[in-house]
Order: C-alpha cells, then sequence, then structure tokens
C-alpha cells in the first residue's frame, strides 16, 4: 500500500439528486492514509450523500471524488463495487446485521463478496472474525451463538465494526454509529473503533451530528464549512 | 464459489422466513403433486390395461360397440347385452384359420366379485402382460361342474381357500334374493396375483355356469326349481345354449384381419370381433380428451403455485430494503442481489417440486394397493420417471425465472437506496 495516497481526496465535487438544487459543491477535501478524521454534519446536510459518492454506490455529476487512488467519476458501477468491496469498511447508524445470520457469519460476510478481503486474512475467516469479535469484547460464546436480532444495541455496533475491519481493508466510513448508544458506550465504542482502525492502519472517516464526540480524532471537519451549496441553504 | 456462497445467503434468508417459504413450497409441492398424480394416474391406468390381454388375437361377441365388448369381456366393466348362440361358437372354433378359442360366459357374481363361466383352454391360453400365462398358487384346475378357481383378490378379500364353499347370486346384485343357494361351489384352486381383472374373477365351468341356472330360464327362480335334484341336473345337458363371447387365438397372426372382417361380415348370426390392442387404441382416443383436460387443468395449478412463490418474495422486499443496503455495503455488487433474489425463487421451486415428487410417491405407494384391489388395474410404471425429474427441471426453470421479476425490483431498488436506507 502506498501510504501518501489520500484515503479520499475531493476536488470540485458537485452533486444534486435528479430533480433539486445542489445538494453538494465541495471545492476540496482531504482524507489522509491512515488519518482518523470526525465530519460534523446536522442531519439533512448532504453527509450521508457525502458518503454515498465516497462509497460508490452514488456516482457525482461532475468534478472529482478519489477514493485510494481510484477517480471514482471514471470508474464503471462494477468497479466502483469491486474497491468497495476489496478496501472499504461501512457501519451504519443502526440495524447494521443481516437479521437472518450468525454473529461471525455478520463479520466474515465481506469475505464471501471480495476474494481480496479473503486472501488478506492468513488463517480462517472464521478464526478472524472471532479474534476481532474478543478484541472488541465480544468473546462470551453463548453471546455469539444467539441470533444476532437480539444483541442489544451497542453489541450490534461492535459485530459491524469487526465486519467493516475484517480483511484489512483501507478505509472505514461511520455513518452516526453511537447515535443509538448511550454516553459511557459511546464513548468507549469510538475508543474501540478508533483502536482497531488503527491496528490495522485503516483511515477512519466518522461522521456523526454531536460535535462533543470532535475530540476522539485527529481532526474535525464541518461539512457546512467546507459545502458551498450547504452553506446557502 | 461465489454463487454457491450467494445460494447459502438464498437458503438461510428462506429459512429465516420460515413460515412464509413453507407455505410457498406446500402450494407448489400440491400444485406438482397434483400433476405429476394426473399423469401417473393415465399412464398406470394405461400400462394396466395394455398388460391385462395379451396373445388373444380376437375378442368376439355380439355385435355391440368395440369399446363395450372389451370392457365387458375382458375387464368386467358393464355387462353384455345379447349373448352369441353355442352352435356359432362351434363354428368359429372350427374355423381352420383359428388356433384356440375360449369361451367366456358372464353374467352371474359372487359377493361383488364377477363370476366367468369356461373351460380349461382358459387355463391353457390365456396371456397376460407380455405373453404371461395363469399360475396356481394353491390347489387345482375346476374338474367337476361345482367347482371354482377364484382369482388372487377374491381370495384375500374374502379370506377363501381351497375347499371354501361359495354360494353364486343371480346377476350383479349384492346377495340375497337371488342366490344360487342350492348349489353352492366349492374352491379347488386359487391364482397367482396378476394385476388384471383376473384376480378379481370367480372361474368356474360352462357346465357349472348352466346347472345354476336351470329353474332359472325366466332370469328368477321358478318354483318349479325346488323339485329338481342334483341327479336330474347331472343327466342334463349341460351344455351352454349361449356364451358372452369369445377368445380367439389365430394359426398365424398375418391373417388377424381377414379373419376379422370374415367373423364380422359371415352369413347367420351376426358377430362382432375386435382386435383387443385396436378397441383400447379407441378407448385411450375417447379417454384421451378428459386426459388433456385434466393435464391442462394441473398445468394451471403449477402456475397458481408459481404465483405464489412470486407473491411470497414481492411481498417481502419492502421489508429487506436494509438487508440489501447492508449487503451492497459490505461488498454485494448488483449481480449478487439479483442472483440471490433469483436463487430464492430458485430454491422455492426446487424444494417445492420435489416434495411434491416425493408426496405422489408416498401417495402411489398408500393408494396403490387399494385400487388394485377395488378395480383389477394396477397402477405401473410408479417408480421415477424422466417426466418426474423433467417436471422439476421445469418447475424449477420457471421458478428461477419468474424470481427475475422480484431480482430486478430488489436491484432497481437497491441501486436507488444506496446506503441510505431509513426505516
Amino acid at each position: 500500500m502506498i501510504s501518501d495516497t489520500a484515503a479520499v481526496q475531493i476536488k470540485g465535487l458537485k452533486f444534486a439528486w435528479t430533480e433539486g438544487p445542489a445538494l453538494l459543491d465541495i471545492p476540496a477535501f482531504e482524507l489522509a492514509a491512515g488519518e482518523r478524521l470526525f465530519l460534523r454534519g446536522p442531519s439533512g446536510s448532504g453527509k450521508s450523500t457525502l458518503l454515498g459518492l465516497i462509497a460508490g454506490v452514488l456516482a457525482p455529476q461532475a468534478g472529482g471524488v478519489d477514493v485510494l487512488g481510484h477517480d471514482m467519476a471514471s470508474l464503471s458501477g462494477a468497479r466502483r463495487d469491486r474497491l468497495r468491496a476489496d478496501r472499504l469498511g461501512v457501519i451504519f447508524q443502526m440495524f447494521n446485521l443481516v437479521p437472518y445470520l450468525s454473529v461471525v457469519q455478520n463479520v466474515t460476510l465481506p469475505c464471501r463478496f471480495s476474494q481480496t478481503r479473503r486472501q488478506a486474512i492468513s488463517g480462517d475467516p472464521v478464526e478472524e472474525a472471532r479474534r476481532l469479535l474478543a478484541r472488541l469484547g465480544l468473546n462470551e460464546e453463548k453471546m455469539l451463538q444467539r441470533p444476532v436480532t437480539e444483541l442489544s444495541v451497542g453489541q450490534q455496533q461492535r459485530v459491524a465494526v469487526a465486519r467493516a475491519l475484517i480483511g484489512g481493508p483501507s478505509l472505514v466510513i461511520a455513518d452516526e454509529p453511537t447515535s443509538a448508544l448511550d454516553a459511557d458506550t459511546r464513548d468507549r465504542f469510538i475508543e474501540l473503533l478508533n483502536e482497531e482502525a488503527a491496528r490495522y492502519g485503516a483511515a477512519l472517516l466518522f461522521v456523526s451530528h454531536d460535535a462533543t464526540l470532535a475530540g476522539h480524532f485527529d481532526r474535525s471537519v464541518d461539512l457546512g464549512e467546507i459545502n458551498r451549496a450547504g452553506a446557502i441553504a | 464459489m461465489m454463487n454457491a456462497s450467494i445460494i447459502g445467503l438464498a437458503w438461510r434468508s428462506l429459512l429465516n422466513r420460515k413460515a412464509s417459504a413453507l407455505l410457498t413450497i406446500l402450494a407448489v409441492a400440491l400444485s406438482v403433486a397434483l400433476f405429476l398424480g394426473v399423469d401417473k394416474a393415465r399412464n398406470g391406468a394405461r400400462a394396466g390395461f395394455d398388460n391385462t390381454i395379451s396373445g388373444t388375437d380376437l375378442i368376439v361377441g355380439a355385435p355391440t360397440g368395440q369399446i363395450n365388448l372389451l370392457l365387458y369381456s375382458v375387464f368386467r366393466l358393464g355387462n353384455a347385452t345379447a349373448e352369441i348362440s353355442w352352435q356359432t361358437y362351434q363354428d368359429i372354433t372350427a374355423r381352420e384359420d383359428i388356433a384356440w378359442t375360449i369361451p367366456v360366459s358372464l353374467g352371474d357374481s359372487h359377493r361383488g366379485f364377477r363370476v366367468m363361466g369356461t373351460d380349461q383352454t382358459y387355463f391353457e391360453r390365456y396371456r397376460y402382460s407380455n405373453d404371461t400365462p395363469l399360475v396356481l398358487t394353491q390347489g387345482e384346475r375346476f374338474e367337476d361342474i361345482y367347482e371354482a378357481v377364484i382369482g388372487a383378490g377374491v381370495a384375500r378379500e374374502l379370506g377363501y381357500k381351497t375347499g371354501s364353499e361359495i354360494v353364486l347370486t343371480h346377476g350383479l346384485g349384492s346377495a340375497g334374493l337371488t342366490d344360487h343357494e342350492d348349489r353352492p361351489f366349492i374352491v379347488t384352486g386359487i391364482l397367482e396375483p396378476t394385476g388384471t381383472p383376473v384376480d378379481q374373477t370367480i372361474h368356474i365351468p360352462l357346465e357349472g355356469m348352466t346347472a345354476i341356472h336351470v329353474g332359472w330360464e325366466t332370469g328368477t327362480r321358478s318354483p318349479m326349481a325346488d323339485t329338481i335334484t342334483e341327479d336330474m341336473i347331472r343327466d342334463f345337458d349341460l351344455t351352454p345354449r349361449t356364451i358372452t363371447a369369445v377368445f380367439v387365438g389365430l394359426e398365424r397372426r398375418g391373417s388377424i384381419l381377414s379373419t376379422q372382417r370374415a367373423l364380422n361380415t359371415r352369413q347367420g348370426e351376426p358377430l362382432l370381433a375386435i382386435i383387443p390392442g385396436v378397441a383400447l387404441g379407441e378407448l385411450w382416443q375417447v379417454t384421451g380428451v378428459v386426459e388433456r383436460a385434466l393435464i391442462a387443468v394441473s398445468i394451471f395449478v403449477i402456475a397458481v403455485g408459481l404465483v405464489s412463490v412470486l407473491t411470497s418474495i414481492l411481498t417481502s422486499l419492502n421489508e429487506r430494503r436494509r438487508e440489501m443496503a447492508i449487503l451492497r455495503a459490505t461488498g454485494a455488487r448488483p449481480g449478487h442481489i439479483f442472483t440471490l433474489m433469483v436463487a430464492e425463487a430458485g430454491l422455492l421451486g426446487l424444494v417445492g417440486s420435489l416434495s411434491g415428487l416425493v408426496l405422489v410417491q408416498l401417495g402411489l405407494a398408500l393408494l396403490g394397493p387399494v385400487l388394485s384391489s377395488s378395480y383389477g388395474v394396477q397402477l405401473q410404471g410408479l417408480g421415477l420417471s424422466m417426466i418426474d425429474l423433467w417436471t422439476v427441471l421445469a418447475v424449477t426453470g420457471a421458478a428461477l425465472l419468474i424470481g427475475t421479476v422480484p431480482a430486478a425490483t430488489a436491484l432497481r431498488r437497491s441501486l436507488a437506496d444506496g446506503l441510505t436506507v431509513k426505516l
């Protein structure tokens, strides 16, 4: 991995849904490799759309989003999908898990879709999943056997972290992952997420409306400040 | 590898919605069972009928429809409307192109089983299922006028053994007022099971048939009958005056059409000579219309079963938007989502049609013996056939095809939703 390639580099990005004014107009933004960044933005500020563009499920209308050295606009949908499968981890606000898979199967899910992720693990993906879960404090065998829908929200979010990190992705995107957690659990969760992302050398883009969390991260950016369209609104 | 893993996901997803998946599988299974059941019953009945008579070139009786003559003479279904005279029977037997004849006289019954008067040639010449002769499992052929040889089904149903006494009933009514109780018959032999109406038949000598009807010339028992003693009967000429039909074997099978024409156009008592295979063919033509209607109906029922596959997956899509977004976020490509949906439909179709297949096999295993004992026709070809295989493949294929509808919907939605589904 070339460490000086930025994890995310945005230059003159513009995006609007089919009928409506520009939602995003970002002249410049960068997330360095291995950097852990806090992106603050209230709901409706277009941060989920920005994450969709970075994750490659949405295509920008103008300008460039470079993710891990790839110009997303010039990649085909299939190539963007491949990039996401191979090198990105995503954590949602809640309901992160596939209800019909076990805890371990949820964690190993990216290995089903990506050869690269599977090969990045030296041993058995199941063993790797258990190691990851154990480091996140989920090592109780009884808990691992339970249907994922019966886990607490905090436990579900930690399973999602393990899934985002399995197979060593270069970039982890977390979209309000702590909004459903209470204050104690939240701080512990962010510490764990930071520790694990650092262990894998993954850049972390942590998005939240809650400015008080900014202290946990290397750097903090306000979406309202970098997004000119948002400033107008 | 990748596809196997998606099918694994599809399977787990179905298990997660067990109740709905089971109902859908049941709908498909029942529809496939109906289709295969109709097909099996049709082929089984045909094979059973086709196997009932073999080696008999012509059947001769009084003029009637050829299907009618075949049904009452061979399958004991329905009744003869007229008989042929003993003299005519003698004339037929005397013909040079005819090798052997079996006289058949029907009309009486015993507790629901038909009684057939015949002679020794029946045991020597009658063949079923690819030239198989009749074999006695117990006792011997009838020799005296009041002796009877019964089919395996009669023996089993009524628990008769050699030496059992049976009282015949005049006509086909249930036992009662019209019993020939004054002249019981002794069972001397029991035939091996044949899977044909022979199993349901009580065979007696032609003379026995005549003897029990002495005093019944008017159709009911005359007051005079009681005054006739056993010795008097034995002194009578017991040669029957009429018989119902004649099974004919030819010297050369090549002459079958000319002999048939000669018999059909001969001077004197009018006759109808039929070729069993041709008459059966005509019967299948008649029943074919009904069969095709049944098949068409059962195909529509399968279509209904497949629609339930579609319904069950389409209704699940709304509650699965989140799941799709998670799968996309963890690296699933649109093709994976599509394959997942199609695989779910395919699995429902496959498991459903296989269950239907098992259902039919179980049903036939349970019902087969009942059918064969009540109708004397064995459902043949019960085992797995190519039709079964093709049906499973076709239903699974159709389910896969149908699966592309919800798959396309899921694909479109997951592309539009991206990673942001608010539920």
